[in-house]
């Protein structure tokens, strides 16, 4: 019971459009979560009302702690102390480079440990003096990764960490997340391709399963 | 905190350099608004003498107006701006960081070749002081009032020209105070109570902006 991230009966609206109801998750610590499900089912919708970047229109998350419930939709000072996300974009500068890019967002998030160390985990140290707009969109995506290292945050929401990388770099990032699942991190991942996680740490949650049930209409229900 | 807001505007000052055109076209504009008035109104010394001041300001507010688009847009369109709002740093802080960073990359400059553009539109020896100090005074307010349209557009594909027009009129006052401000100081009269009105225009920018900005953000990000 203690030290789960649960989230009960979300409900998320874009525009006029209903993505997803009545979503539920817990998320134990040394835990994953895999999101899954088609374009547009609202997994980075859910990333986001995590990360308090989009209001839920309904539902709630908490955090327990010590047998306390702490209310954690839209608390900023917990959710900047304890969540990493990591969108589609980068968030990096194109006209700076790795190395400067990663000392910025450490600088901001307080972190006080070797970069240098952080992006050879991922495979990206070798390019740390190269402005990003050099980098191919595989090793962009790696310096983003190597930013999630640098991040104190023991939550990580990582909207399709594995696009562009190649085989080898999607074996760096699940080694690393499971030496963070070890650490007693938590991970939420949105993706279309296996993470290469251990299965017994990893629980799916399919986004169609909360599919609001305005948006799906009589006819498309199936026939047999 | 002061360390962090300086971390930021270190970043854009680095990102502003390595841009190197948008600070040098932000000046050329400048440079060249103001050339355009001789040669539209004539040689004749006394008009170009009485309109100078004039000129010098309105280019000074155009010439701000270019470079206000870019103060959140890259950061929106890489994805840095979500970061920030996860940042523990409060948006209220990075905004005014920002905003700090677009002084000095935008107007700090105008300032330093105004004594240029003064001889170029016959401007009294006695003007050249309270104009830079009026505009050291002013165009901080350029840049906080920018800001908070800036922030408002930014989730706005071409949202410059409503940019503009959001902004333009709230400038007047600026405009107003800053040319009353030297031409009084022209006539031989004292020009306390204008710089001082100015002055306090720009505090007053300063203290909305930075919750305006940031409220306008979080709106837009969702």
């Amino acid at each position: 019971m203690n030290d789960i991230l649960r989230g009960d009966n979300l409900t998320c609206i874009r525009g006029d459009r209903p993505v997803f109801s009545d979503l539920a998750f817990d998320l134990p610590p040394g835990r994953a979560l895999v999101l899954s499900g088609p374009n547009g089912s609202g997994k980075s919708s859910l990333m986001k009302i995590i990360a308090g970047l989009l209001p839920a229109q309904q539902g709630s998350i908490s955090f327990c702690h010590d047998d306390m419930l702490d209310d954690i939709l839209g608390d900023r000072d917990w959710i900047s102390q304890n969540i990493c996300y990591l969108a589609h974009k980068n968030s990096l500068k194109a006209e700076m480079t790795v190395a400067e890019n990663l000392d910025f967002w450490a600088g901001l998030e307080h972190f006080d440990g070797d970069i240098g160390e952080k992006a050879a985990l991922i495979g990206i140290d070798h390019c740390l003096d190269l402005p990003v707009c050099y980098l191919s969109s595989g090793q962009a995506r790696r310096a983003a990764l190597a930013r999630v290292l640098c991040h104190p945050g023991k939550i990580w929401l990582l909207d399709e960490p594995t696009v562009g990388l190649d085989s080898e770099g999607v074996g760096l990032l699940a080694e690393l997340m499971d030496g963070h699942l070890c650490g007693g991190g938590r991970i939420l991942a949105a993706t279309h391709i296996g993470l290469g996680l251990d299965p017994q740490k990893t629980g799916q949650l399919n986004m169609q399963d909360y599919r609001s049930r305005q948006q799906t209409s009589p006819r498309e229900a199936p026939l047999w | 905190m002061v360390r962090l807001a300086l971390l930021i505007i270190a970043r854009d000052l680095r990102l502003a350099l390595r841009h190197g055109s948008s600070v040098t076209m932000v000046v050329a504009f400048f440079v060249i608004v103001v050339i355009m008035f001789p040669f539209a109104i004539g040689p004749e010394q006394n008009i170009l003498q009485r309109i100078s001041v004039g000129v010098i300001w309105v280019a000074a507010l155009l010439s701000c107006l270019l470079s206000l688009d870019n103060m959140f847009q890259g950061d929106y369109e890489d994805g840095s701006l979500d970061q920030f709002v996860l940042s523990p740093v409060p948006l209220e802080l990075v905004v005014m960081a920002k905003f700090i960073a677009h002084w000095l990359t935008s107007s700090l400059p105008l300032i330093i070749i105004t004594p240029l553009l003064g001889i170029l539109m016959n401007l009294p020896e006695r003007g050249y002081l309270p104009l830079i100090l009026t505009m050291l005074v002013g165009t901080p307010a350029l840049s906080f009032i920018g800001g908070i349209g800036a922030s408002l557009t930014v989730t706005l594909r071409r949202g410059g020209v409503l940019l503009s027009l959001l902004i333009l009129p709230l400038y007047i006052p600026v405009l107003i105070f800053g040319v009353l401000a030297v031409q009084t100081s022209v006539a031989g009269q004292p020009a306390t109570e204008h710089i001082l009105l100015l002055g306090a225009f720009t505090l007053f920018s300063a203290a909305i902006a930075p919750w305006a900005a940031a409220a306008a953000i979080r709106a837009g990000l969702e």
